[in-house]
């Protein structure tokens, strides 16, 4: 997997470390680890419901920050949980864009096995950087 | 490393790091807790305590609970008051989930008359008072009403016949805020939030049905002037909070207080969880504005929630709530920011106290408090692990040293992760009912989260707060069913 969860940082919440070889693939293995800390077994979500999301920032972690928070607010105001199957990055001098398809549907307490439910994406410690292999991020999530 | 041998000991309960310690720090900071509950806490409660000493405006020490545990921004159990006129307001010493906070009702019944009844009491009560990722509540109303209701919190419920009266003079500023404005706050927030009235939500939310044993009451005349006054007696307590609402308000704010700190108020901090703006600023007030609106729906949510409980009691054991006895004790808020007067230099000065998984304890006559805690103080709620108990205690008069602060709740020691892996939901589950406690839950993995070694010793968090002056015990309650997020 792309990403992992990290043992002791901020305890009481969930921090994780997601990678990619592009900064695409990184952005959406973070959006994968911000649905796995709710969800097991992320394959059990079917994608019978697809959404547009485009997301601008002057800053590209910001633009991580947007994207997740999104996949938060569609859990809460329509109870759908998506996964990220493509995504672009544009950049212009003034900032950053993303256009992302995702697909997920209602969540289904019987086939769904949830864990707890994220709150939101928190700036502590916070980062995105390239790195000799790629691109990385670290993310606490408030549980 | 331990963060005590960095720590200077005042008594035996308040621990200080010097304002040298860190470039920036305005204040010392204080920590509380015993020697043992101290040696055990991590090195994010000293980083975070000492960053919130660099906040502007901020008065006497920045201050750590003794279930004070590695948050963002401030650590949790974080208290910080900052002058009204100086200094800032920050999301990050509130949290995410704003007004998040513990409800206790009493009823006449003992142990004994609800034992036959217990499964069926938690199988309604998880039916009834919906829990786990993205649920809805029952009370249907348009994005306008939700509007509405934010400005009036739980008195909404109670106009609305979710409730008593009774309830609003017992829970904090009588279950309306004032100076809310649903003009301030986003329409993403209010589509996270406007389905969600009335439910519990995850993590370490929970709905107890509790019992009072006799050898578990500290102070029999606080615990009969507070309504426990039979043996084995059962007891509601919940926690919750402002549900996707209040999470989608404190994001807002957040990024619109990146943008304007540095740029428009020249302020800098070490962490960019802690960014704020001037109290006083447009900014500022627009986010108090809109945090209150928050405050409003977690305490409308807890109203809805207690109209369940006393409907499935009714219903399980077909008597009306009046005649179970059904009365509120208390609803105390941890995640919240107040505009209060303490004492600074032997002034009185109005202060802006953060609270972020700390409870306001005022002691007994003080201003603001309802006639009905006047002689006791205020009634306070420490939640424990589903496993353990919690406990009742009550403001003191010696608290003014924390701004009137205690814990909130026994405070984590090990990361959800790591409870995952050491315990497994299902035994748990069986485990609990082995040992008397009957558990239903949304989510066996968020069940081990929550196991009882994953929390400090709630017994040692309770006793730091006594022995420091901060908090009294009254009494310690039992779980004995208990649904969980």
């Amino acid at each position: 997997m792309p990403f992992e969860y990290i043992d002791d940082i901020a305890i009481a919440d969930v921090a994780f470390r997601a990678v990619g070889q592009t900064v695409e693939e990184m952005f959406i293995a973070a959006a994968e680890a911000t649905m796995g800390a709710m969800v097991e077994r992320l394959e059990a979500i079917e994608p019978r419901e697809a959404r547009q999301i485009a997301l601008s920032s002057p800053a590209l972690d910001m633009l991580l920050f947007n994207l997740l928070q999104e996949i938060i607010f569609f859990k809460d105001a329509e109870q759908l949980l998506l996964r990220i199957e493509s995504l672009t990055i544009t950049s212009d001098e003034a900032q950053y864009g993303a256009k992302a398809s995702a697909r997920g549907e209602q969540i289904d307490s019987g086939r769904h096995e949830t864990i707890v439910d994220v709150k939101a994406v928190t700036l502590h410690r916070f980062t995105v950087e390239q790195t000799a292999r790629g691109w990385e991020c670290f993310v606490i999530l408030d549980i | 490393m331990a963060i005590i041998s960095k720590l200077k000991k005042i008594s035996d309960t308040v621990w200080e790091v010097p304002a040298d310690y860190k470039e920036g720090m305005r204040v010392p900071a204080r920590i509380y807790g015993t020697e043992k509950l101290v040696t055990e806490m991590d090195e994010g409660v000293l980083e975070q305590t000492t960053n919130v000493a660099t906040l502007p405006g901020i008065e006497k020490y920045a201050l750590c609970m003794p279930d004070g545990h590695w948050g963002y921004g401030f650590p949790i159990g974080g208290v910080a008051a900052m002058d009204e006129r100086s200094g800032v307001i920050s999301p990050g010493g509130i949290g995410f989930d704003v007004n998040c906070g513990m409800r206790l009702v009493l009823t006449s019944l003992t142990y004994d008359e609800i034992r036959e009844h217990l499964r069926r009491l938690v199988d309604r009560l998880f039916e009834r008072v919906p829990a786990g990722i993205g649920c809805s509540g029952f009370v249907k109303v348009s994005q306008d009403e939700f509007r509405t209701m934010v400005e009036k919190g739980a008195q909404w419920c109670v106009e609305k016949g979710y409730g008593w009266a009774e309830d609003l003079e017992r829970t904090e500023e009588f279950g309306r805020v004032g100076g809310a404005d649903a003009s301030k706050i986003s329409q993403k927030a209010v589509e996270r939030g406007y389905k969600q009235i009335g439910t519990l939500g995850s993590g370490n939310h929970y709905l107890e049905i509790q019992v009072a044993r006799s050898e578990n009451i500290f102070d029999p005349a606080l615990a009969k002037a507070l309504g426990i006054n039979i043996a084995d007696q059962v007891a509601v307590m919940f926690h919750c909070g402002s549900r996707g609402f209040g999470h989608q308000v404190a994001t807002d704010y957040l990024q619109t207080f990146l943008k304007v700190m540095g740029p428009k108020y020249g302020i800098r901090t070490p962490d960019r969880e802690l960014a704020c703006a001037p109290f006083l600023s447009p900014e500022g007030q627009d986010y108090f504005a809109a945090m209150k609106c928050a405050i409003n729906m977690s305490f409308a949510n807890r109203q809805v929630i207690l109209h369940r409980v006393r409907e499935v009691f009714s219903e399980v054991l077909r008597k009306d709530p009046v005649d179970l006895g059904m009365h509120q004790v208390c609803d105390v808020a941890h995640n919240t920011a107040r505009l209060e007067m303490h004492d600074v230099g032997g002034r009185q000065k109005r202060l802006l106290v953060h609270r972020k998984g700390a409870t306001r304890a005022l002691g007994p006559g003080a201003e603001g408090l309802p006639a009905l805690y006047r002689l006791t103080g205020q009634p306070v709620i420490i939640g424990g692990s589903m496993e353990t108990g919690s406990y009742l205690l009550t403001g003191v008069d010696s608290g003014e040293q924390t701004f009137f602060s205690t814990a909130h709740g026994s405070g984590r020691t090990m990361s959800r992760h790591k409870a995952k892996k050491m315990f497994h939901g299902k035994t748990l589950q069986r485990d609990m009912e082995r040992r008397g406690i009957y558990v239903r839950t949304a989510s066996l993995s968020g069940l081990a989260e929550e196991a009882g070694p994953a929390y400090k010793d709630i017994d040692e968090v309770v006793q730091a707060t006594q022995a420091a002056g901060i908090s009294k015990i009254v009494a310690r309650f039992v779980p004995v069913g208990n649904v969980k997020g």
